[in-house]
């Protein structure tokens, strides 16, 4: 599904603020595979995410995504494969248009947008019957605009919309950061719901040790840039956050004794 | 008072026609989130160009037609200044402004001045079917043809996928882009339609005022804002996009209506309007933020 070779990231080479972000990431993901990505600041979690999705250009390596080679593809070429959410909730939704507005824009990622009428009246249909879903009752206001929503609303939105068109491979960066615990259990069950019933390939960074024990089928750890740990299966399930905690400090020498993967 | 209504019919009439302009500054400065300023360029354009090739015999509404593609170029070359060569929209669109003067010059075959004293024009047309309409009353019906359909257009484009693309485009960049929009394209189309519509808005002011002038352009981009600006701390941003749009065109009708009482007084000459637009410009701009001043204030003396 998705295989990630040699993946090499370095921002503002030859400058003072020259940054090694990844120094050779190599992944590879079955279909359906739902996999958690851990890891202290700065480790690369969001920037390979960000290259996967072609925010910027990869220094060396290659993606394959669905037998495609993306590893050149501009960010708006790769979209019709990649269904994003972002940690901050104003991201992932336009504030200044409508609830359907924004829904009728997703539905219609990576495709080519031409001169008919930006929404049917058979989506809009379709829009409610998935709002509904969220229990929110959004449904009653899909022309209302999203600036209007909280941030947890928002957040649930974009998740719907990123799989209202079956992406090929989900990616969540710290989605659920920004809102508070209730609400982060909410949008966290929601994740688990849409990918479960659309059997969706995912990657999501968490913070929370927890979250990325209990939830999906695969945990892998970044550090400095690399993959470091990678479980799946029972032994997974069975690791408990003291082994993580374990783990970190191994690799950093006890750094990330005040990290705020603590709060975990 | 018979003048002062001849003064404020005149406004009317001259604000309906810049109100084509207004509605193109809108699409970048309301929706795409670019203050263009290639528009003081381009309406000049327009005006120049439709002048010289109705002098040379063309057709008035066919030289409109050229005029607007002509603008549509000119807004081109702004959005591939920026979008391809990465040069910030400001400048792009200050590159594309002072090109458009040389450019227009040489239209205008040096001339800085082009009249259109005897020729055809859209309103003399009009005239000559109906001999008993006053200059004033023949602009306005003009103006007021063109409007609504370029009203019309405006909310039939940005209803369809590409036109709520581009409105997403000025809403939030990063999220279109990730739904697989090209945002280049986007800002190019809206900055091609702009500016034909500005170049359009400068045809037929030049058609009614009977001439063209290479200076004609200078402070367009502050009228247009002042007609938004108007519009929107008028009317509200309120309704549907139809209202707003409608909004845009009344803020330039009342812009005209504001300038002409202004003159009223012997204080003020036409040469101190420019300074009045920008004083305009800047406190309807700034209304938001003393709106919430004033508001803070009141609730902290509540508080206390
Ligand atoms: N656009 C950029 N320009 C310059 N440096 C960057 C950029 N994006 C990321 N970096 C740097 O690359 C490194 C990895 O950043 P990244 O955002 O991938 O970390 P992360 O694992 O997501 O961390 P966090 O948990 O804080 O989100 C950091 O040192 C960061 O400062
Ligand atoms: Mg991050």
């Amino acid at each position: 599904m998705l295989k990630v070779t040699g993946v090499y990231k370095t921002f503002n080479p030859g400058t003072i603020n020259e940054k090694k972000a990844l120094n050779g990431v190599d992944l590879s993901l079955a279909p359906g595979d739902f996999v958690t990505v851990i890891g202290g600041n700065g480790a690369g979690k969001s920037t390979i995410m960000n290259m996967i999705a072609g925010v910027y250009p990869i220094d060396e390596g290659q993606i394959i995504l669905d037998g495609q080679d993306i590893s050149r593809l501009p960010e708006y070429k790769r979209a019709k494969l990649l269904g994003r959410v972002f940690q901050d909730p104003m991201m992932g939704t336009a504030a200044g248009m409508e609830i359907q507005e924004n829904m009728a824009l997703a539905y219609r990622r990576g495709k080519p947008r031409g001169l008919s009428w930006g929404i049917t009246k058979a989506e809009k249909k379709l829009f409610r019957e998935a709002l509904r879903t969220l229990d929110l009752g959004l449904e009653d206001r899909m022309t209302s605009k999203v600036g209007l929503l909280s941030g947890g609303q928002r957040q649930a939105l974009t998740l719907l919309m990123a799989t209202l068109q079956r992406p090929q491979l989900l990616l969540l960066d710290e989605h659920t950061a920004a809102l508070d615990p209730k609400t982060a259990k909410k949008v966290l069950d929601l994740t688990e719901e849409l990918v479960s019933r659309d059997n969706l390939t995912t990657l999501m960074v968490t913070h929370n040790m927890k979250d990325a024990i209990h939830v999906g089928n695969r945990l892998i750890m970044m550090h400095e840039g690399r993959i470091i740990y990678d479980v799946s299966g029972e032994e997974k399930k069975n690791l408990q956050v003291k082994d993580l905690l374990a783990k970190f400090e191994q690799v950093s020498g006890g750094e990330f004794a005040n990290d705020r993967m603590l709060l975990a | 008072m018979s003048s002062f209504f001849l003064a404020i019919m005149g406004a009317v009439s001259q604000g309906v026609l810049w109100s084509v302009m207004a509605l193109g500054v809108y699409i970048t400065f309301r929706l795409l989130d670019i203050a263009d300023l290639s528009v003081d360029g381009t309406f000049a354009l327009g005006g120049v160009t439709t002048a010289v090739l109705i002098v040379k015999g063309m057709n008035p509404i066919l030289a409109l037609v050229i005029a607007t593609l002509a603008g549509m170029l000119a807004g081109l070359v702004t959005g591939l200044l920026h979008t391809k060569l990465g040069i910030p929209a400001i400048l792009a669109g200050i590159l594309t402004m002072i090109s458009c003067y040389s450019i227009n010059l040489r239209i205008a075959g040096g001339a800085s001045n082009t009249p259109l004293l005897k020729a055809d024009t859209v309103m003399s047309f009009l005239n000559d079917l109906f001999p008993a309409l006053s200059k004033t009353a023949t602009s306005l019906i003009i103006g007021l043809i063109l409007t609504a359909a370029v009203v019309a257009f405006l909310y039939w484009f940005f209803g369809t996928e590409m036109g709520s693309a581009l409105r997403a485009t000025g809403n939030n960049e990063r999220m279109i882009r990730a739904l697989g929009v090209n945002t280049d394209t986007m800002k190019n189309i809206g900055l091609v339609i702009s500016n034909g519509f500005v170049a359009l808005s400068g045809g037929v002011v030049a058609q009614s005022q009977k001439y063209a002038d290479v200076g004609m352009g200078t402070g367009t981009i502050v009228i247009g804002l002042a007609s938004i600006v108007i519009g929107e701390v008028i009317f509200g941003n309120r309704f549907n996009f139809a209202y707003v749009l409608c909004s845009v065109v009344m803020g330039s009708v009342l812009y005209r209506i504001i300038i002409a009482i202004v003159l009223r007084f012997n204080f003020f000459t036409t040469g101190d309007l420019k300074l009045l637009t920008a004083i305009i410009v800047a406190f309807a701009l700034s209304v938001p933020i003393i709106k919430n001043k004033v508001l803070q204030k009141s609730a902290g003396r509540k508080g206390r």
